[in-house]
């Protein structure tokens, strides 16, 4: 790097400290500076118009009645009506809770161990592994919305294949997946399980495949059978993924959108947080400053898992 | 491209009071309207257009407004695949009666269209777009996002009855749409099953009910129902409604100048609950489509449905199907209310966008296009894709209607009183999926709960909303 590059004054010279105007010397060149400024500030922009403004906003629509004509005056602000009426008078916000908290434990507690599990199976060199490996990764390829559509046809009550296959709708015993509150949102889990499985397995089977053998036979050695192995030593070792694992679980519960929307368009016991948003702030209805409050209720719910998955990734790098 | 325009003015002197033939509604004209006018001369109005649809050919002849070239754009909700047709036919004529002037149709999924009309209103909107008449209209002309079009309007006018002008005109009293098609809410049947097992049209509640036991016995799904999609039940409501309160009462209660907590809304629910154990099992996770097909496979006895039930059956591909659809009015279900025979007919209507970015180019072929739509020809045109629905225009050609239409011209006709459907008379606000069709559905769901912490959900509801 010593400069063998002419003419530019401002090239960096490994090495050498430049004075500053203040008579104190940094490490970093004018032309370091530039670089950096550039590096940094391009990204910040973006993060800033692109993340930050949009949040923000959201927050201070929150306080409005805005109905998304027009500018926002001083009269469109209503202070804390807008979050009162979500926990007191809504009746459908503490419901939509409700199903996100659901949706949070059938993945965590089903379809997640489900996925370790399927990858634990598949690290073992099962005879066809790779093809069990494309079977279960296949749904992952799909959008959410194509999930939805492909299994509204599973579950329609009298066209759909479930309840033909089962003879239900011949004996006249139609059960109804998509219509019944109290079944319906079992049934779109059982949809987004289908994905988030595979999902989940490809990642904890690139997880297990980077654990060190040595590992395995020394634990062999020690008398360990292969249960303990995995609880003892492999799922320890795999921190960092599991933590992975634990933060793409809780992100997918929180933004579970699309199959709910598909089928209902997230009514009659398949509302969610973000549905509401949706239908409150973008659809005809246009209550834009609602549907903020509910955005920002779930913003401070997200934050959550966001800091623990930030916090760790910082903890490892550094 | 300039404008084009070759206006010729057809006026007609109406005086300040026109009579509706037949009945004792006289309809205020040139007055000053307040929105609770507007709204009832929708409704009376209606009475008047449609009396005058069934009276036969006229000769009227509308306005010429032609453009010669250009272009224009239209934002159609009209996805679905015989709707599409329909309209792709009318751009043709259209653009072959107009020396040629290119219409770039931009079709979006019905749904996703009302879902999204206010940032599309808002937005790069095309010249023209498809909406709905009543307060739905008049809710987005209020905020400025619709282009009066009284100039279009004082050249076809003569064209329509006195009812379509009441539910095009905004709270401004400007004009803001022009009606293209209408249809009414009826129970429909098929002939032939209500033939084979020898059943008569109800006409009272009881009749109504005592059918609907029948048909369990002969092992028919006696009232097919489906509301996946939020809205039918709101059909349901509205019938129940208009005849165990009044028209009165449900056209305010839907401008919120009645509370929900009130008892008469809680009779609806009660007098609903008589008809739920006959709906189609599993209704709340079906379409409104596989229901008609229960209806079409004779599986269903009857549906209270809009007239659009029958695209279904133009779908069936056997033109006897379609022959053998037939609707009856909705019973009398004992009240004073009954001698109103009310019912929905929702309007369509196509309006101009305020805010498209062309549209001070186009004006001209824009409002060619308008004045092109109010043509009977073009509604025919229109019509014969997709019967769906029936021309609102005068000069509209009715020799060729086929029973079904010409029967559901006279129910709404007989009509005293008519109204749109929940979803147009109501603010779009509280008509959505997580409001109304959520409190539908919730009521759905147990028919028989005590409906009065549901009722006053509503209400809170509604009190939530910020004043229009």
């Amino acid at each position: 790097m010593t400069s063998s590059t002419p003419g530019r004054e401002d090239s960096p010279r490994a090495g050498d400290l430049v004075g500053s105007r203040q008579g104190r010397y940094h490490v970093l060149t004018r032309y370091d500076r530039r670089i950096l400024i550039l590096m940094v500030g391009v990204p910040l922009l973006l993060d800033v118009a692109l993340i930050w403004w949009p949040t923000l906003s959201s927050v201070v629509l929150s306080f409005t009645n805005w109905d998304g004509v027009g500018p926002v005056t001083a009269q469109n602000f209503v202070g804390f009506k807008n979050y009162q009426f979500m926990f007191t008078g809504y009746t459908l916000f503490w419901p939509a809770f409700l199903h996100n908290v659901i949706w949070l434990a059938w993945l965590a507690f089903i379809a997640t161990p489900l996925g370790m599990f399927f990858a634990v199976l598949l690290d073992r060199d099962l005879r066809g592994s790779r093809l069990y490996q494309s079977v279960f990764f296949l749904p992952v390829v799909l959008s959410l919305v194509i999930v939805g559509f492909i299994w509204e046809l599973q579950f329609s009550p009298t066209e759909g294949f479930i309840n033909n296959a089962l003879g239900l709708v011949k004996s006249g015993n139609i059960i109804d997946w998509l219509g019944n509150p109290r079944i319906n949102l079992f049934a779109i889990l059982v949809a987004a399980s289908w994905r988030h499985v595979g999902y989940i397995m490809v990642i904890y089977l690139a997880g297990l495949k980077s654990v060190d053998p040595t590992l395995r036979e020394a634990a062999k050695v020690d008398g360990a059978n292969e249960i303990q192995t995995f609880f003892r030593v492999i799922f320890p070792v795999m921190a960092p993924i599991n933590v992975v694992i634990a933060v793409i679980t809780a992100i997918e519960a929180l933004r579970a959108f699309d199959i709910a929307f598909i089928i209902n368009q997230g009514k009659n016991g398949l509302e969610l947080l973000s549905i509401l948003i949706t239908n409150n702030s973008i659809s005809e209805a246009s209550l834009v400053g609602f549907g903020s409050a509910i955005a920002v209720v779930l913003l401070l719910i997200s934050l959550g898992p966001i800091i623990v998955f930030l916090s760790r990734v910082m903890r490892t790098q550094s | 491209m300039g404008d084009s325009r070759d206006p010729m003015k057809f006026r007609r002197s109406a005086g300040d009071n026109i009579l509706v033939p037949g009945t004792d509604i006289e309809l205020p004209l040139g007055l000053d309207l307040s929105r609770r006018d507007v709204l009832k001369i929708a409704g009376y109005g209606s009475v008047a257009a449609f009396l005058a649809a069934c009276g036969g050919p006229t000769t009227t002849t509308s306005g010429s407004v032609t453009a010669k070239g250009g272009n224009t754009s239209l934002g159609s909700y009209l996805s679905d695949a015989v709707p599409k047709k329909g309209m792709q036919d009318v751009i043709d004529a259209f653009t072959s009666a107009n020396g040629g002037t290119k219409v770039k149709v931009n079709t979006v999924d019905h749904g996703t269209f009302q879902n999204q009309i206010n940032s599309y209103l808002q937005g790069t909107p095309e010249d023209v777009f498809t909406w709905f008449s009543g307060h739905r209209m008049r809710f987005f002309a209020d905020k400025g996002l619709a282009a009066p079009i009284d100039d279009v309007w004082n050249d076809v006018k003569s064209n329509f009855t006195e009812g379509f002008a009441g539910s095009v005109k905004g709270n401004d009293n400007h004009v803001y749409a022009i009606p293209t098609s209408y249809y009414p809410w009826a129970i429909f049947y098929r002939k032939d099953v209500f033939k084979a097992h020898s059943y008569n049209i109800p006409t009272n509640w009881d009749d109504f009910k005592k059918l609907a036991d029948q048909m369990k016995k002969d092992g028919l799904t006696p009232i097919a129902f489906a509301d996946k999609d939020g809205w039918p039940a709101m059909g349901t409501f509205d019938i129940l409604n208009l005849r165990l309160n009044g028209y009165d009462f449900h056209t305010e209660l839907c401008v919120g100048k009645q509370k929900w907590t009130d008892t008469r809304v809680a009779n609806v629910f009660k007098k609903w609950s008589e008809l739920t154990p006959y709906y189609s099992p599993a209704f709340a996770g079906l379409t409104w489509q596989e229901a008609a097909q229960q209806l079409l496979h004779k599986k269903a006895g009857m549906y209270l449905l809009g007239l659009f039930v029958s695209e279904q059956f133009v779908a069936s591909g056997n033109p006897d199907d379609l022959a053998q659809l037939d609707f009856f009015p909705f019973p009398d279900v004992g009240s004073s209310y009954d001698a109103e025979k009310a019912l929905d007919a929702p309007i369509d209507v196509f309006m101009m966008a305020k805010h498209s970015p062309t549209l001070s180019a186009d004006s001209g072929q824009a409002k060619a296009l308008l004045e092109f739509m109010s043509k009977g020809s073009t509604q025919i045109t229109y019509w014969k894709a997709s019967p769906g629905a029936i021309p609102t225009a005068n000069d509209a050609d009715q020799s060729q209607y086929p029973a079904l239409t010409k029967k559901a011209a006279q129910i709404v006709s007989s009509a005293k009183k008519i109204t749109q459907f929940f979803d147009r008379d109501s603010r779009p606000d509280f008509s959505g999926p997580n409001s109304m069709q959520g409190f539908l559905l919730s009521y759905l769901a147990d028919p028989k709960q005590d409906t009065s912490s549901l009722q006053g959900h509503m209400q809170n509801f509604w009190d939530s909303l910020s004043p229009e």
